[in-house]
């Protein structure tokens, strides 16, 4: 082979058939050996035209459709859906009803980041340590099943309040679960910071600079990894957010310093989840007597909002950062413009400089780490000198946990 | 076409997302996690259609993936079943009357056992699994 055709960079295809991603994309890499040189990708291969029905029905049946936008985001876009629509109506919504959309804002929270962790330990290699997260978050989900009656697509937030209430027995069960987590953070802390083998594979893995987090306009734990101090919760205050003390979560106040690398990230989300624990004990302690919705006849909801003239925007900080609806009403049953930006949307281009410059064998899990929920069955094709074999995410996944035993001798 | 004595002890299933909201993909990961532990019987998530024996269709058919569902059908070896997860693959759901959908799962390829529920708990899963399991045998007790 002659020198300079050795040179010529061979192209990687990573999907589109990724059966656990909310929005199947598929990747091309031009690879110089392991190295990656150039990414792209190109994602909305589930496009189902949700803002299109949705223009098509009512405000109290739209709620229900932004449920199922995406299956872990169940709260963060009803919520969001709701704030603007309650903004256009003129909508007060009632001071329990806040606390209440908080609590489950933030236990969703929590199933998110221990979701997210068991994969991340999953795509090092580390499977023991996804069954642990992912046995431990069942009993955030057995908690939010309590208080919803749903353990997956809630429908618990409606435009003008929440349609259940917390009662007062319900209290010990939230405590419960609380303090387990509160206990257990220590353990997760321990056992994904301080393994020398996770240190290893994420210290300075798929760096994104904090000038990079800003012009690509990353949002939530992918931002403040790499030291963007951004947070609605505290920037933007929604729902109870006002009242409570929320500071944003940077990883130099447990490390002391900023690498913007996947470690940072596994970092802030570990302690978001201790943070949310704080936040729902501090609403369970402060939370106010009085209505949980602002109308409780759907038929007279449906009317003020068929009234309703205006726009607005309603913003949420996401597990995965800001999710946002526009939405304007013209007086009619329903929306005339409805426009949903999710958190995913706004880090896919930081996947661009994350993984220049990184080897194959770390693709799963920079691709991980900014949380596009991606976990299972990648098809990877290689196109090498012409020559196209076909590796399967299996085959990626065994490139990744033999690295993690390479480094480990 | 027979059936080996191995196959009736462990289902391998492999899972695509043809157009899902990602609630049913939760879910189906939380029904292999320790809580539920389906690997006792033998059913394990694999990460090729070429080791599967039952394909989890989770979604309703976009028009992008249409092509792609045939193809990873296609891949499969045969005796294989396909197990329809969630309300929107079995009847388009809430996005029945979206303009970017090919129809429910069964109008592109054959289904064999259907789990509703938006999306069906783990529990229901397993369910379903165990029936794909006995229709299996059915069929192995037909050709015997």
């Amino acid at each position: 082979m002659a020198p300079d055709e050795k040179k010529a960079p061979y192209t990687v295809q990573i999907g589109p058939v990724h059966p656990a991603l909310k929005e199947p994309v598929m990747f091309t890499f031009e690879m110089d050996g392991e190295q990656v040189k150039t990414v792209d990708f190109a994602p909305g291969q589930t496009h189902r035209g949700i803002e299109w029905m949705g223009m098509r029905r009512n405000p109290v049946q739209i709620v229900h459709l932004t449920d199922r936008i995406c299956g872990i985001c169940g709260v963060v876009h009803t919520l969001s859906f709701s704030l603007a629509v309650e903004q256009i109506a003129e909508i007060q919504v009632p001071e329990r009803a806040d606390y209440i959309r908080s609590i489950l804002h933030e236990f969703e929270r929590i199933q998110s980041h221990l979701l997210w962790a068991g994969v991340a330990a999953h795509e090092l290699g580390f499977d023991s340590l996804l069954h642990l997260t992912w046995r431990v978050r069942e009993q955030a989900m057995d908690v939010i099943e309590n208080l919803t009656g749903n353990r997956v697509n809630y429908g618990i937030v409606q435009v003008g309040g929440v349609r259940r209430d917390i009662a007062p027995e319900q209290h010990p069960i939230i405590e419960t679960c609380l303090s387990t987590y509160e206990g257990l953070l220590e353990k997760l802390l321990n056992l994904f910071l301080e393994d020398r083998t996770i240190a290893m594979r994420c210290r300075d893995c798929g760096i994104l600079t904090r000038k990079d987090a800003i012009e690509l306009c990353t949002v939530g734990p992918t931002a403040r990894a790499s030291g963007v101090n951004v947070d609605l919760r505290q920037d933007y205050p929604y729902a109870a957010y006002g009242d409570l003390d929320v500071r944003a979560i940077l990883p130099e106040q447990y490390i002391g310093e900023t690498h913007g690398d996947v470690y940072d990230r596994i970092v802030v989300r570990l302690l978001e989840v201790g943070q949310s624990c704080q936040i729902i004990r501090q609403c369970l302690s402060e939370i106010p007597a009085g209505p949980i919705t602002a109308e409780e006849k759907l038929a007279k909801l449906l009317a003020i909002c068929k009234k309703a003239q205006g726009e607005a925007i309603g913003r949420v900080e996401a597990p995965r950062g800001e999710c946002l609806h526009y939405v304007r009403m013209d007086g009619k049953d329903s929306p005339t413009a409805w426009k949903v930006k999710a958190s995913s949307y706004s880090n896919l281009m930081s996947w661009i400089p994350m993984l220049k410059g990184e080897q194959i064998a770390d693709i799963p899990i920079i691709v991980a780490s900014i949380d596009p929920c991606l976990s299972c069955t990648d098809r990877v094709a290689v196109v090498q000198d012409g020559i196209r074999t076909i590796l399967t995410k299996e085959h990626l996944h065994r490139l990744s946990v033999e690295k993690t035993r390479r480094l480990q001798r | 076409m027979k059936l080996n004595s191995s196959f009736n002890r462990s289902l391998w299933v492999y899972h695509f997302n043809s157009g899902s909201c990602n609630g049913c993909e939760i879910e189906i990961v939380a029904t292999i996690t320790p809580r539920y532990d389906p690997e006792r019987f033998g059913i394990k998530l694999v990460g090729s259609p070429r080791h599967a024996d039952v394909m989890l269709i989770t979604g309703p058919v976009v028009h992008k993936m249409k092509d792609r569902l045939l193809r990873v059908y296609a891949q499969m070896p045969d005796p294989k079943l396909v197990m329809c997860i969630g309300a929107c693959g079995i009847s388009g759901g809430v996005f029945f009357d979206s303009y970017n959908l090919e129809g429910p799962v069964d109008e592109v390829i054959p289904v064999d056992v259907y789990v509703p529920g938006c999306p069906p708990r783990p529990e229901a899963i397993i369910h379903g699994v165990v029936t794909a399991l006995a229709k299996l045998e059915r069929l192995q007790g037909e050709r015997a």
